[in-house]
């Protein structure tokens, strides 16, 4: 019997030759990521006198949530994290000094098509994007993996998403994702793999498979998968180690697999989605907003903080002033994405518009620090969560949708359609 | 076997882990932090005490991975959560942490706020006390059991690493 992409990662990491949905697995992982979450891991490590980690290469830690350190707390907790590395003699250390830790993985070479990749913060089902098993936990468990290398693991069934039809301009995988959140709800992949397969999905670039491969956590997936293709390969080729570059290649799942269910949607018509609050499967189109005044605009996260998005930001803010009572707030993803901005003057676009571009890291999007909202505001995001208080006052409200639909609504002071501030 | 017996808290679906562990309150001090634990249902943050128990709709505890949102409601005394079902990483913490969620489905129509709950964690058979209904929710593996049965993952690390030594 053919195996889906999670069952045959759960194989692999078991020592099995095949494994089925519903059975308890303990797997070997390849992979692990932690940012700020980490001072609290090691604290634990500490406590019960685990002096060394199951395996110092395979661990990434950086730290993003809180960068630089918005009170003394923070730095304390940086400070805790930079003795830890150094105690525990991790290698693949960046400090402040990389970016978002979902957009860093890919950048240093730590993601593998096919390989078990755990991280503490649930996004990491971004690694999904490169056909890699990534998924979250909490610290308990992370502080159990870097002990033992290993976590139990419940075989998941896998549900399918054939996308086909071209995006209409301005429309992007955000827009896709929020649709399916929308339409399918944030269950529809509880406790279950997803995999998103189709001609749409093949075109697409990787940030853009990476963006909603980020939001299969928000539609309840333990990962999120898309095929390890060429593109794949040639993307994490750049920055794969030389020792690590055999185990690199195409990754799929075998075509007699199983699904519990496929669901197929055409993108060829679909508008620009918005998610309202409080929750990320209150979706609806662009033409059924309505007259939504917004104080924030943010294009940024993990979701969507990518060299495309802001791109296709600067080609809406190119000429244009931001509206006075609105403020928007970029945040590249990474330090590489934010010097090939400033090469390319997309930078420059964005300040002369007059967003306020700020380092890389993860920003307000969770209510730590560097925009948070007041009671009364609203805010148009290109992140991924607008839960109640997700991004300061619990009076506040945030709304997501692309970065397209960020900029023109920046300009225009309230949610508007990025198809009609063409030039 | 483990009973587990309450005064009933009852919320609906997509209860998120931003409201039970809030990142505007992660650094302050517990008496600040517990009055904003589920600060979607103020009667709750006032006068849930410890011993009291939450009966809860579909995903509960979608969201974030942050261990604090099942930690929160394990040192407010909160005995054990059973809902319709949970956000996986949620549901993972809360093993890690020995603090018991249960899957049980029509648990939303068959209790009122207030109402008095037992469950019996091993076979998840869920009473209503107050009602006289019982309910059957999904067993948690033996795994997690053992997990659970240990006081977390953690105490499993410290037994494991005792055995290597």
């Amino acid at each position: 019997m053919g195996m889906t992409m999670a069952e045959k990662v759960l194989a692999r990491a078991s020592g099995r030759r095949e494994v089925k949905p519903g059975e308890y697995v303990t797997a070997k992982v390849d992979q692990v990521m932690s940012q700020e979450a980490f001072a609290e891991v090691y604290r634990v490590l500490k406590e019960e006198g685990v002096e060394r980690v199951w395996d110092p290469n395979k661990i990434a830690i950086l730290l993003d949530h809180y960068v630089p350190a918005p009170t003394i707390a923070h730095a304390e907790v940086h400070k805790l994290i930079r003795e830890g590395v150094k105690k525990l003699g991790i290698e693949s250390w960046h400090d402040m000094r990389a970016g978002i830790c979902h957009q860093i993985m890919g950048e240093k070479g730590h993601i593998i098509p096919g390989e078990l990749i755990l991280g503490t913060d649930s996004h990491s089902t971004t690694y999904g994007a490169f056909g890699a098993a990534g998924s979250g936990i909490g610290v308990s468990e992370m502080a159990y993996v870097l002990a033992t290398g290993e976590l139990w693991m419940r075989v998941p069934s896998t549900i399918k998403f054939v996308i086909k039809g071209d995006l209409p301009e301005r429309v992007t995988s955000k827009d896709i994702i929020l649709f399916i959140a929308g339409k399918y709800t944030t269950e529809v992949a509880q406790y279950k793999a997803v995999e998103f397969k189709g001609p749409t999905v093949e075109r697409m670039s990787i940030a853009s498979r990476m963006t909603m491969a980020n939001m299969g956590v928000e539609i309840g997936a333990k990962f999120a998968f898309f095929e390890a293709d060429q593109k794949t390969l040639d993307y994490l080729l750049q920055y794969v180690r030389e020792e690590a570059k055999k185990r690199v290649g195409i990754f799929k799942a075998d075509p007699d697999a199983r699904y519990e269910q496929v669901y197929e949607i055409d993108v060829s018509r679909l508008e620009p989605q918005v998610a309202f609050p409080h929750d990320v499967g209150n979706v609806r189109p662009i033409s059924a907003v309505g007259d939504m005044k917004v104080n924030q605009a943010f294009l940024g996260s993990c979701t969507n903080g990518r060299f495309e998005d802001l791109e296709i930001a600067a080609a809406i803010l190119k000429g244009k002033k931001v509206h006075p009572e609105t403020r928007l707030l970029v945040f590249p993803a990474s330090w590489e994405i934010y010097l090939e901005a400033l090469r390319e003057e997309i930078l420059e676009t964005l300040i002369e518009a007059g967003a306020v571009v700020c380092n890389p890291g993860c920003g307000p999007c969770f209510g730590g620090h560097m925009g948070l909202l007041a009671a009364g505001e609203r805010c148009i995001a290109s992140s991924n969560r607008n839960f109640k208080g997700r991004m300061g006052s619990t009076e506040a409200e945030v709304y997501l949708g692309s970065p397209a639909t960020v900029a023109a609504s920046a300009i225009a002071g309230r949610i508007v359609d990025p198809r009609q501030s063409k030039r | 076997m483990t009973f587990i017996k309450g005064k009933v808290w009852k919320f609906g679906d997509n209860v998120n882990t931003d409201v039970m562990a809030p990142g505007f309150a992660f650094n302050a001090p517990w008496e600040e932090l517990k009055r904003v634990i589920l600060h979607i249902h103020p009667k709750f943050t006032q006068e849930a005490k410890p011993g009291d128990v939450i009966v809860a709709g579909k995903n509960w505890g979608c969201g974030s991975s942050r261990e604090q949102a099942p930690a929160n409601l394990k040192r407010l005394g909160i005995g054990c959560v059973v809902a319709e079902s949970f956000g996986r990483i949620y549901f993972r913490n809360s093993v890690a942490l020995a603090f018991p969620s249960i899957v049980c489905l029509g648990i939303s129509e068959a209790f009122d706020e207030g109402d008095e709950l037992e469950l019996e964690l091993e076979s998840a058979r869920v009473r209503n006390i107050t009602k006289g209904d019982e309910l059957k929710g999904e067993p948690l593996s033996k795994d997690m059991l053992a997990i659970i049965a240990k006081g977390g993952i953690i105490p499993a690390l410290k037994e494991r690493l005792k055995i290597k030594k």
